[in-house]
Order: structure tokens, then sequence, then C-alpha cells
């Protein structure tokens, strides 16, 4: 049996017609289905006898000959749901039991008890699409002014940037005569200094000089046990420090050899020779008990600490690696220190460097001058050049095709929820802050439109917020929809570390007749 | 569904890997009694049977047995038992108190035959097993029993002399009651065993151990039972699940034994014998001649040994014995080590594999018959976050035209862990919620756990406290424990007055918000006890008189036959229940469901689903599945897909996925991929009719679903290893991709007189090849064997419910005899009305070009309204014409099509109903 459907249409408001089509077949495909004619596959593959099509059972393989009964597993249903929307249902769906079709007409064999919600639906539907129209209208208005402002602000930026990019070139300019103008007073400068550094030299190898002179003198004082005036080879044999090749003997012949010790005595004159060669091992006297100051010890000190650090906590990784650290850090400290002390006790032997003459001081000053006038200009230039890279930036962001999104551009927004406070940073990041304490956590950084290709910018994607326990980088795709407001209008975490963000926004919003072409057709019924 | 949060910081925290940890879990040196048995090695064995104690009467034997080292006496009862079934029985004769006899498994005390015997001398006595010339020997000294069939021994007890049985004693330190003393004063042999015993020495662990931090205080002291068990000529043995290991088991000389402790191992390992969720301490020995089984009947922590006098040898080894003669018979030595109890066991005497299912069901019943709809796709996930949530996934499958029949809330759907409420912000209105799915012809499961939160404002925590049903700790209070509410009571589900409260709880003015198509899901019933030894509870715990030692394995088979009576009773015993456990014992398979606990997404998983899936239904329990995709960790898009494409050939097919994982609904890796998925589920659905007529006949005989090959070709050695294909029933053979880019999969297919055609192409094989066959993404190499019948539902719904009055297109294929048979069982898919005979059972067979339909069972009645709208014959020759014959006499002609390049007849719509007589004549 071929199970025909009577449809009463009311075509473009004027006449009623009567359209008479196999169960299923929507308006367009009528003429492929002619009564008694035999029909031919939509597929081409094979033509059949007409009283098989809607026989309940599948004789194409693109399900053609069924479309108003369950039989073949690849069709599709037509409901005509005058009143509402028309729509295909998978023919799986037919008898099935479940009210699909707000015409019921899918429901015509399986004793389900389906209302015919068609007139309630379509006029809830209208309603709800002329609220929607009314904000995509206001909503579209409000684009056309984003798109404006974008546009003047775009020609504003670019007009800044061109301007800036000459302020930059005159900016280079003036850092290069700067420049010059440093270096020209930067060498009288260098010059005295060095002058003056000399003097300061030539004073201190003088004092230096002196100082050793009254050391000899010291210790021939303090050699010369009988002071008879003259110091013996014996006198300098109880120095055992001085033994060249600290054997534990030091013998006369090697005081003679290595210390120039020829005579069996000298006088103070003559010591001068033998004091040039043991006056950076001699030790005097008075100090002899004193053990000398030996390096080593200070490192055996130190390196037991980490260790026994490590026995005591032999399980704990974290106090081994800080003390990891903690022993790089040595490695570079006591240079840093051994220097400073070695300075400071230079200062102490010799003093300070006097200051500098007024001359040379007036050329230092002459020269810091230059320096600072270099380091502002170029400074400025440095900031010149984040102003481009942040112009050029923005200029060159993905705001849309009509860069409608671009005033949200360094704008944030907040929802708060019962435990968090979510905040959607547009082209820059999106975060969640527990509402009662507790520290910020990153939802991710801006990433890239994502929507399907018809509608790229419906979907924003922000990426590698922080890390998940054994999950990945949180990120959060934000959904946007048309609305008069610019307002985050809900969170959730469908996945573990995934959020869904939904944002209400007047730049996608679409021209309103755009929106569900047939409407107006159906708002007359 | 998922192990410890505990466990999960401490493995990551410290080891950093995905693997289990195995400190957390004993060997066998760790587990005091597994050591001490072990230690013991093959040798003569002390006991000796003391044949003027026998009694014989009709039904039974018993006799004393005694050990010449200590002197004590055991009793040991031999009965023959209907179905060619031996049930040996050792027990102290007098112990100081009653040991544990495991309850409730059995399905009742089973039947005797007579036993008769047969001679008698100073050495033994020889009993006659009735049929088949089969005997039983019963040798005095030193004790041990030979099985006999003819000249041939079926299988020997205590031939290597590893009889152990522990008896209960007087702990020595506290020895220090005087009435005992008088008695043993009173009773010389008591005094000797006294004697003896002091010189025996008392060991470490004896009376008591403690692994890791946990203590085991002991009370009874050792009382271990130990048993070998010599298969002559047997090379392959099965079962004992579950363990993450081969389809035929390992021997276990190099290693630990195969564990049965019931345990939530988290992130479990692959192919070793640790103990997992759940324990069968059943074993099936096979040979191209003989399925043997043992079924040893013992709940309390249990290890076997298996060795074998072939294993270390290569095939060409073999051979050279065989040529020179000097071969000795091929045999597998099994030893099986309980903690207490007793020895009670079962041996199943086949001859046949299905004749040992069917010994083994009548012991312990077969696989619970479920509702249609639980043979469906499920979709699960911890969790569905809320009531929008699932509307959400509810839409998204009907959007993407993918049919499922449940969906799946985890325990963030309660309100704190508190089974039975629901989360009041979450899951508000749960009610309203069900009824949406109602409206689809769709249906829910929720997880109702074993563990209850200790909270005073908790309404089932109260009624348990208050009416003692908590197990007890060793001191006598309650016992508490560590779980996902944090601390935490177990019921005592040992109790029978404590399960009918239970059951009573899942009435619809009980449960609130619960509804006729809201199903439950026990999980943790190990039971899983976060910060108890082995991550399960303290075995000095008491349930009443027992210790938890006693009874530790049959917990999880308690809680589901407590929930599965709870839903019964909640439709007034009309509605068949649908219950999924994890832990399970030998008997489980009565009460519903088994899914193989928390698995990762790895291709190893994938590929162990098979293995351990057939050795659950060896051992009776069908309803096998494993979370498709994998729990843990997120699967690569062709893991996933691969996944579903197998899991819709196991019985139980749930997508499951670990909170932590990314979102995996089947529409969420681009229309390919969506394409791939809808299409594997969809051959489920059009298969129900064939997995349904399975569970009817597995709940009649205890023959598995997902069969190993060797089932159905025992004498065929090719197929006695085989884990990475299997049957389901015998028509269907299944080769699933489980290769990470597989190009094609090489199938053995069986039987040298069998023909198979692809499900998919028609395409013939025969049997008895290793076939390759090339793989692309959308491939599931599936075969239908020459000779059968098989009706499919081809009209894919969005669930099976809305399928239920769909016609029917049988597949004919044809043997090289050209005849072919098959059923078709009908009913209305819910209730318990086909135990009333409300069912259509047909016999479908071809033979002589005519394919019949004839009523098999003509006492029942039903109707049906579906129909049968096409049949394809494969393997067929072209006809003239067909006519069809229906009850009235009334002849019609059929159209058909015949496709010469594959010999395809396809009968257009014959239209008969499914239900009456008809046939079909090929002229």
């Amino acid at each position: 049996c071929t199970c025909y459907l009577l449809l009463l249409l009311l075509s473009l408001g004027v006449s009623a017609v009567e359209v008479q089509r196999p169960r299923g077949v929507p308006l367009s495909k009528r003429q492929f289905y002619e009564e008694g004619k035999p029909f031919t596959c939509l597929d081409g593959s094979r033509t059949i006898p007409f009283d098989r099509v809607n026989d309940d059972y599948c004789d194409c393989e693109d399900g053609s000959d069924e479309p108003g009964t369950a039989a073949c597993p690849n069709g599709s249903f037509h409901c005509t749901n005058a009143g509402f929307r028309p729509a295909f249902i998978p023919s799986s769906r037919i008898n099935d039991g479940i009210c699909d079709c707000c015409d019921t007409t899918d429901e015509y064999n399986s004793g389900a008890a389906c209302q015919n919600t068609c007139r309630e639906l379509g006029s809830k539907e209208r309603e709800i699409m002329k609220e929607m129209a009314e904000i995509a209208k206001e909503g579209f208005l409000l684009k056309q002014q984003l798109i404006q402002e974008a546009k003047s602000g775009l020609e504003e930026k670019k007009a800044k940037l061109a301007e800036v990019q000459v302020s930059k070139k005159d900016l280079e300019d003036k850092l290069e005569a700067l420049r010059t103008v440093k270096e020209t007073a930067e060498q009288p400068e260098k010059e005295a200094k060095e002058r003056h550094l000399k003097a300061w030299e030539d004073e201190k190898a003088a004092i230096r000089l002196e100082k050793d002179k009254a050391k000899m003198a010291e210790v021939f004082l303090e050699l010369d046990d009988d002071a008879d005036g003259f110091v013996s080879v014996a006198d300098l044999l109880t120095h055992s420090e001085l033994d060249p090749d600290s054997d534990g003997s030091f013998t006369e012949a090697e005081a003679q050899v290595k210390h120039f010790f020829l005579l069996d005595k000298v006088d103070t004159a003559a010591f001068e020779s033998v004091w040039n060669n043991i006056k950076e091992k001699y030790v005097s006297e008075s100090n002899a008990d004193i053990p000398a100051p030996v390096e080593t010890p200070q490192e055996e000190t130190r390196e037991p600490v980490p260790e026994n650090d490590s026995e005591q906590y032999p399980e704990e990784d974290i106090p081994e690696e800080e003390e990891d650290d903690d022993e790089e850090d040595e490695d570079e400290d006591p240079d840093d220190g051994d220097y400073k002390t070695q300075e400071q006790k230079d200062d102490d032997d010799e003093g300070t460097m006097p200051p500098y003459d007024d001359q040379t001081q007036n050329l230092i000053d002459a020269a810091q001058k230059a320096r600072n006038e270099f380091d502002e200009a170029e400074k400025a230039l440095r900031e010149v050049d984040d102003q481009i890279r942040n112009l050029e930036k923005e200029i060159s962001f993905d705001f849309g095709p009509g860069a409608e999104f671009a005033y949200l551009y360094g704008q944030c927004y907040e929802l708060s929820t019962s435990e968090y406070i979510y905040r959607l940073c547009p082209f820059n990041r999106v975060s969640q802050k527990p509402k009662y304490g507790g520290s910020e956590t990153n939802l991710g950084s801006w990433g890239k439109w994502t929507g399907p290709e018809d509608n790229v910018y419906s979907l924003m994607k922000y990426e590698h917020g922080t890390g998940c326990w054994q999950g990945p980088n949180r990120s959060t795709t934000v959904k946007l929809t048309c609305g008069k407001e610019t307002v985050v209008l809900s969170t959730s975490e469908p996945s573990r570390c995934e959020y869904l963000m939904e944002f209400t926004t007047p730049a996608v919003c679409q021209e309103p007749q755009s929106l569900y072409p047939d409407a107006h057709d159906h708002t007359e019924l | 569904m998922m192990a410890s949060v505990l466990l999960l910081w401490l493995a990551v925290c410290l080891s950093g890997t995905w693997a289990v940890d195995k400190g957390n879990f004993k060997t066998c040196d760790q587990s005091a009694f597994c050591k001490r048995q072990r230690a013991l090695k093959p040798g003569e064995s002390p006991y000796r049977a003391l044949l003027e104690t026998m009694e014989l009467t009709n039904t039974r034997l018993t006799l004393q047995l005694i050990n010449d080292n200590n002197k004590v006496r055991l009793l040991l009862e031999l009965y023959r038992l209907q179905g060619n079934i031996t049930r040996v029985k050792i027990n102290e004769l007098k112990p100081l108190k009653p040991r544990y006899e495991v309850p409730d498994v059995l399905i009742r005390e089973p039947p005797t035959e007579p036993l008769s015997l047969l001679s008698q001398d100073e050495n033994g006595v020889v009993l006659s097993l009735g049929a088949e010339s089969q005997r039983v020997i019963v040798s005095a000294r030193p004790f041990r029993l030979d099985i006999m069939e003819g000249r041939d021994v079926l299988m020997s007890l205590n031939s290597r002399g590893l009889l152990a049985f522990e008896h209960l004693r007087m702990r020595k330190d506290t020895q220090a009651d005087p009435e005992g003393e008088k008695k043993e004063e009173a009773d010389p042999a008591n005094q000797a065993e006294t004697a003896k015993e002091e010189e025996e020495k008392v060991e470490d662990g004896m009376w008591e151990e403690s692994f890791k931090s946990h203590a085991d205080s002991k009370p009874s002291g050792p009382s271990a039972v130990s048993l070998d068990f010599s298969l002559p000529g047997v090379e392959h043995v099965y079962g004992i699940p579950e363990h993450a290991d081969t389809l035929r088991l390992k021997t276990t000389d190099n290693g630990d034994p195969y564990r049965l402790y019931n345990l939530d191992v988290f992130q479990y390992e692959l192919y070793n014998p640790m103990a997992l969720y759940g324990a069968v301490p059943v074993m099936l020995a096979h040979n191209a001649q003989r399925t043997t089984g043992i079924f040893w009947l013992n709940a309390a922590e249990t290890w076997v040994d298996i060795s074998s006098n072939t294993a270390g040898k290569t095939v060409f080894g073999k051979m050279l014995d065989y040529v020179q003669g000097s071969s000795e018979t091929p045999q597998t030595d099994v030893r099986w080590i309980s903690e207490s109890g007793i020895i009670d066991v079962f041996i199943m005497l086949g001859p046949t594999p299905k004749d040992i299912f069917s010994q083994y069901a009548s012991l312990t019943g077969t696989q619970s018959f479920p509702p249609l709809s639980a043979l469906a796709y499920h979709q699960c996930r911890w969790n569905y976050n809320d009531q929008k949530d699932v509307q959400e996934v509810d839409a998204g499958f009907d959007e993407h035209d993918i049919p499922y029949d449940f969906i799946w809330l985890d325990i963030e759907h309660t309100d704190g862990k508190r089974y039975f409420t629901w989360d009041p912000h979450k899951f508000a209105s749960p009610k309203e919620m069900l009824q949406g799915l109602v409206e689809k012809k769709r249906k829910m499961v929720a997880i109702v756990d074993p563990h209850i939160k200790v909270d005073s404002n908790y309404k089932i925590h109260n009624e348990i406290r208050s009416k003692g049903f908590y197990i007890k700790n060793k001191d006598g209070g309650d016992y508490e424990g560590w779980c996902w509410p944090g601390s935490a009571g177990y019921p005592d589900f040992t109790r029978a007055d404590m399960r009918a409260w239970w059951a009573s709880m899942f009435a619809y003015d009980q449960y609130e918000g619960s509804m006729e198509n809201l199903y439950t899901w026990n999980d943790m019933n190990e039971p899983s006890v976060f910060n108890g030894p082995e991550v399960t509870m303290h075995k000095d715990a008491m349930h009443g008189a027992w210790e938890h030692r006693d009874v530790h394995n049959l917990y999880g088979f308690y809680v589901q036959m407590a929930t599965a009576e709870g839903l019964i009773q909640r439709s007034g015993g009309v509605e068949r229940p649908f219950v999924l456990t994890r832990a399970f014992f030998a008997g489980s398979q009565r009460y519903g469901a088994v899914w193989t606990g928390d698995n990762a997404a790895e291709w190893d998983h994938l590929k162990i689903s098979i293995p351990m899936c057939l050795s659950l239904g060896l051992v009776g329990i069908s309803f096998c599945g494993a979370d498709v995709g994998g729990f843990f960790k997120s699967p690569s898009t062709e893991l996933l897909v691969r996944w579903y494409q197998t899991g819709a050939y196991q019985p139980f097919f749930r997508a499951h996925a670990h909170l932590d994982t990314p979102r995996r609904e089947p529409w969420l890796f681009g229309p390919e991929n969506t394409a791939l998925i809808r299409e594997a589920v969809r051959q489920r659905y059009t298969l129900l009719p064939y997995w349904y007529q399975q569970f009817y006949q597995a709940h009649q005989t205890g023959e598995p679903i997902m069969r190993p090959l060797w089932v159905e070709y025992p004498q065929d050695p090719a197929t006695f290893a085989i884990d990475d294909e299997f049957l389901i029933g015998r028509d269907l053979l299944v080769h699933p991709v489980t290769e990470e880019g597989a190009r094609g999969v090489t199938a053995y297919l069986p039987g040298k007189d069998e023909l198979w055609f692809d499900v998919h192409t028609f395409q013939k094989h025969n049997g008895a090849q290793n076939l390759y066959i090339p793989v692309t993404m959308s491939s599931i190499p599936v075969f239908q064997r020459g000779g059968s019948i098989i009706p499919r539902k081809l009209r894919v719904r969005r669930s099976s419910t809305c399928m239920e009055h769909d016609p029917y297109t049988l597949y004919v294929a044809l043997n090289p005899q050209r005849t072919a048979e098959g059923e078709l069982y009908i009913d209305d898919g819910h209730t318990f009305n086909y135990e009333k005979k409300e069912f259509i059972l047909r016999k479908l067979s071809f033979t002589k070009n005519i394919l019949s339909s004839v009523n098999m069972a003509p006492d029942a009645q039903f109707s049906t309204r579906s129909w049968i709208e096409r049949i394809i014959i494969l393997g067929a020759s072209k006809p003239s014409k067909v006519t069809l014959k229906t009850a009235g006499g009334q002849e019609s002609q059929v159209e058909f099509e015949f496709d010469a390049s594959m010999s395809v007849l396809t009968l257009r719509k014959p239209g008969m109903n499914a239900g009456v007589d008809w046939s079909v004549t090929l002229q």
C-alpha cells in the first residue's frame, strides 16, 4: 500500500492548494514521486514499480523509496510541521513511539499519543525570534557602530603608528648625535682618569718601597740575634719556612745557593739582596707560633654540612635539591668575596686613592652628563619601540572581518558564581579566582578563533593555562552569541580542566533578515 | 570504576609512573600461610586413610584420615553427584571450633547418586562412579584418590603428597585454661597430639602477621588447607579468574602462584598472576579427548600453583620424545592453597566442554537473563556532571544518530557520597531527568557502593548502625575504614537479614528519586578500604562468628545478590534486574554483569579484554565487558575506535572514563570517527536478537556466550591457546583489530569441514585455515559459520526498546551439505514472564532447499508484532521460484534477487509473522 498524505498548504498566503505526495516526501522532491509511474531511486541506482514506494521494504540503497517508513537504514522523513518549522528526521524515528515531528506525522502507526504542538512551538519560536530579531537588530546596529569605531580606531592607530614611527626616526637621529657627544666627552675623561690613576700607582709604589725597607730593617734586627750588625747563615737557618725544597732540613748550602747568602754573614746593605729572596716566605719570629693561614680548611668545613643534611633527611628530595642550588650559588659567591676582601686589604695597606683634581672632575662631570642624556634618549627610543610593537600587534590582531571585536581589546569582563569569580580579558587571558581567598588560576591565554569554517568568529580559544594534575593545561573555549550587551553569561567545565564560557556581544550579531529566511512565510499561517 | 584516591596520590607522587604499585599487594612470600604451605615439597604424604573407619551409605562414603606426624584426624567425605561430578570434602574430625563452610553459593544441596563398592582390601577401596566404567580408588597409605575411566587416570588427588590441613589449636602462650588441660588428660589421643604439637615449631606468622603498617591478629592461629591435583595427559588449563593474563594459564614454578583474593588494584598490570577484583575458584583442564574441571569451594584468600612436565619443552623436544618413544605422558599438576575454611572440591568429569558447563551450572546456577536493553550500548563517565549534562549527552546521541540505551552516573551524583541520595544542586530533580529518558525509551544506572558514610544525619547509616548490621572490628565495635565518603562503615552482607533490609532500600518509596528505568551499579565491593591492608578489609574484622578472613571473597557476591533482589522486589517480582558488579565469586553469574575494573587506555588493555572475558565465561560469568576506551588515561582516536569495534562484539558493551580524562563522547573526534563509532554501535544493535538469544541459552545451559574456539572445536589443538579471537555462541567468529596501525589481521577459521562467511562482504572461506584479512579503520572481521541461521534487526533505532516491534532479517549461511539451522527467541524483553512460558522459541532450519520455522516450545504462549522482512541465504544457488507456505496452508510467491558473484540469494519481504509456522521452498 502506498500511503498518501493530504497536505493543506497556504502558498504565499494567496490560495489553498491540495498537494498529494507520498508520506515523508518534501514538497521540493514531489516531482520525483509520480503516482503510477516507475520510481527511480534518487541516486539513480535502480528503477522500481511505484507500488514499492513506501511499501515498508527498502529497495533503494539511498533509502529514497521509503521516505515514509523506517525500512531503510539511511532514509529521512520530512515533517511539514505546519505552523512551525519543517524538518527532516532520520527514518529510524518513524513509528518508534517517540513524538519527533510536532505535527505528529512521524507516529502514524505506533500507538504513541502525540499531540500536534506545531502552533504552540511556532508561536513560542516566533516570540523568541522576534525577541532575538530585536536583539539582533539593535545588536547589529551596535555592531555597525563598533565597526565604525574600530575603523576610526584603526585609522587612529595607524596614524599614531606613522606618527610614532616618524618620532622614532627623530629619536634615532638624536640618539646618534648624543652618542657622538658622549664619546667625544668620554675620551678626555678617560685620559684624565688614567693620568690620575698612574700618579696614584706611582705614589703607591713609593710607599710600598718605603714599607719594604722598614720591614727589612726590622727583620735584620730580628735575625741579628747578637746585635752585632751582621746576620749570619746560622741565623737564617732557624727559619725552616725558608727551606727551598721543604725537605725538613735547611742546610747552609741551600741557604747560600738559593738565597744568595754568599757570605758567612752580611751587613744591612748586603742583606737587601738576601731579603728580596726570602721576603715572600719569611715568617716573623713573633708570629712563628701562629700557624700560617691555610685556605683548604675553609672548604673542608663547608662541605660536610650538606652531607650531614642529606643523612638526616635521606628520603626527602626537596631539601637535597635546595642544597644543590645553594652549592651552585656558593660556587660564584666565594670568588666575589675573595675579590672584595683583597681590595679591602689593599685599601687598608695603602690608603685610598686621593680625589680627582678639579680638572679631571670637570671632565668626568661633562662625560657623565653626556652619558645621562644618551641613556635617556635610548630609553625614550625603547619606549617608542614598545609603543610601535603594541600598535602593530593591535593593528595586526584578527578582530573580525570589520574589526568589530576590536573594542574588546584591553577590556575585562567578570562573572561571579557561588564559588569563583571568572574573568575574561578578550584577546588576552581567562582566569578564575576563588571568592573566599586563594590565588588566581590561569584558565588560558589567547590562542585563536576556532569557530567552524562558516562562522570562525563564533568561538575563541584560550590555551596553555595552569597545568592540571595528571591532566592537560587548562584551556577555555568562549562561545560568542549575539546580544546588546557585552556580558559573560555562564561558565562550565564540561571536561576536566576544559572550560566553556558563554559570552554575548553585539559584535556577532547578524543582520536580522538573514536569520531563518522562511520565518516570514510561516508567520502568516 | 575507580581505585582509591589515596593510592592515586601515593602511586603517582612516589613512583611517578603509570603502573601498579606491586609493593601494596602481597606476594606468596609475604602471605604467611602461602609461604608456609608452599615450602612443603612434593613427597610422601603423612596422611593415611583409616579404612576401618569407612562408612558407605547409598549417597556418601566417609572415612577418617590421620596425619602420622601429629596424629590429627581428618574426616573425608566423598559424594557422587548427579551429572558426573564427584565431591570431595575434607574437614577436621574434631575441630576446636567449627571451620567455615561456604553457604549460598551452591544453588541447592547437590543431588547425589548411589556409590557402590567394587572392591576392598587393606590397601584401599574401589568405588564405582556409575557410568562409563568410572571409578574412584581410595588408597590408604599414603592417602590418595585416583579417578579412573577404564584404564586411564583422569585425575589424582594428593598424588604428590601436598594435602595439608592446619588443624585449629590453642595458642601456647595463652594455654592457661584449666578445663582444656583436664580434657586433654581425659583423652589420650588428644594428649598424644599435644605432645606431638609441641615438637612442631611455631613459625612466624602463625598467630599474627603484619603487612606494611597493618597487623593481622589471627585469633584462630594457623588454619590453612591445601591439596594437589594431578592431571595426566593435560597440557592446557584455564579459568580461575580474575587475572589480567592469557586465556591459557601459565605454569607458576618460577614465580608466584595465581592468587584469588578480591582486591581493588590501582592501575593493574597485565600478564601476571596478581589478584584482581573478583575470584572464581574454578579451573578447567582440557585435551583433545576430554575436558575436566575442579571447583574449589573456599572463599578465603587462595593461591593456585600450576606446573607441567612439558612446560619447558619445545615442539622439537616433544617430537624427539615421541620418536624415541621415551616420552612420559604430558601432565599438569595443580595445587590449591587457602587460608582457612575446609577442603570442599567438586571434580567435574566432563567429558566435553559443554558437559563441564552444565555440571558447573548444576552447582552454582546459570547466567541471569538480563533485560534486553542491558545488552545494548551503555554510555558512562565518571562523571556526568549534572542533569543538564545528562540531557545534552542524551541529545548528542540523537543529533549524531548513534543509538544508546543506558546513561550512567558515577559517585559524584550523590549527596556527598551518600548512596541512595542525589546531589541537591547538580541532580535536584532526578525524576524529571529519568522521565526525560523514559520519553526516549532509554534508561539510567546510578552507582550504589557498599561503603556507608559514617554520618549521623544519613538515614542509611543510622539504620544500619541501629540494627547492628555493620561488620565489626576485632574489638567488637563497628568496623570503620576510609573510602570515597571519608570514614565509612561496611554492612555485613553475609547476613540474610541485612541483605533483606538492603534490598528493601531499593523500593521506590525508600530510594528517593528512583524510577523503574533506574538500575544499579555496585562498585568497590571487594570491599575496597583505602586505608586497609592491601586496600581491603582487615582479615580479623568480624562477620558475626566468622572472621573476614573466612568470607572475604564472598563479600562482592553478596552485595550484588542483595542489590539484584532489591531491584526485583521493587517491581513486585515482575521486572528483571540489571546490576553491574566489580567484585564477584562463583555463582555471581546469577545476579547480573561484571566488568574488568579499572583498565587503561592502552592497546594491551584492549587486547587483554578478550582473554579476561573468555576466562570469566568459562566459569559461568558470561555477562562480561571491559571499559570501552580504557578507564585511566586518554585513548588515541584510533584506539578508541578499535575499542568500540571490539566492545560491540563483547557481552557487556559500556564506554567509561576517569574523571581526569578529557571528554570522549563518540562525536568528539571528527565526523569520520563519529561515523566509524556509529557503525560499530549499529552493528551491535542489528545483532541484538542474536545476543538476546545467546543470553537465553546461557541462562538455560550455563554455556558461555563469548567463548574460546576450543569450546566448539575441542579436538583441534590449534585452537587451544587462541585468545585474540573468539566465538559468540557457536555461530559468529570475531577477530577484532587490536593492533595499532594494523593493515591486516590473521584469523584462524576452525573446523576442517566448516565454511565461514564474512558478515560484511558475504565472502566465503574454508575452515581449518589461517586467513589473512586486510583491514582498514572500518574493518571488524566477523564471520558467520556455514550451517547457521542468525536473526538480525536491520532497522537500528535510537534505543533497543524502540526496535521491539521491528521486523527480522534472517541470515542463512549454508554449510557444504547445504543445510543450516538456528533459533529465534522472542519475549517481552524485560519481565520474568518468560518463566511463565510467555515467549516464542522457533527452530529455524534449512534443508533440502526448504527453510522452515517450527515451534520449539509448543507449551509457551507469546505474540509478537515482528515479522520477517528479508531472508538472505549465503552460499545459495539461483532458484527459479520461491514459494512461501504459512500455517493455513496458504501459498504465495516470494520475490528474490540473486547475486551470482557472491552466491547470495535475497528473498524480498516474505512478510510472515515471526512467531508462526512457515516454510519457504526454493525451486
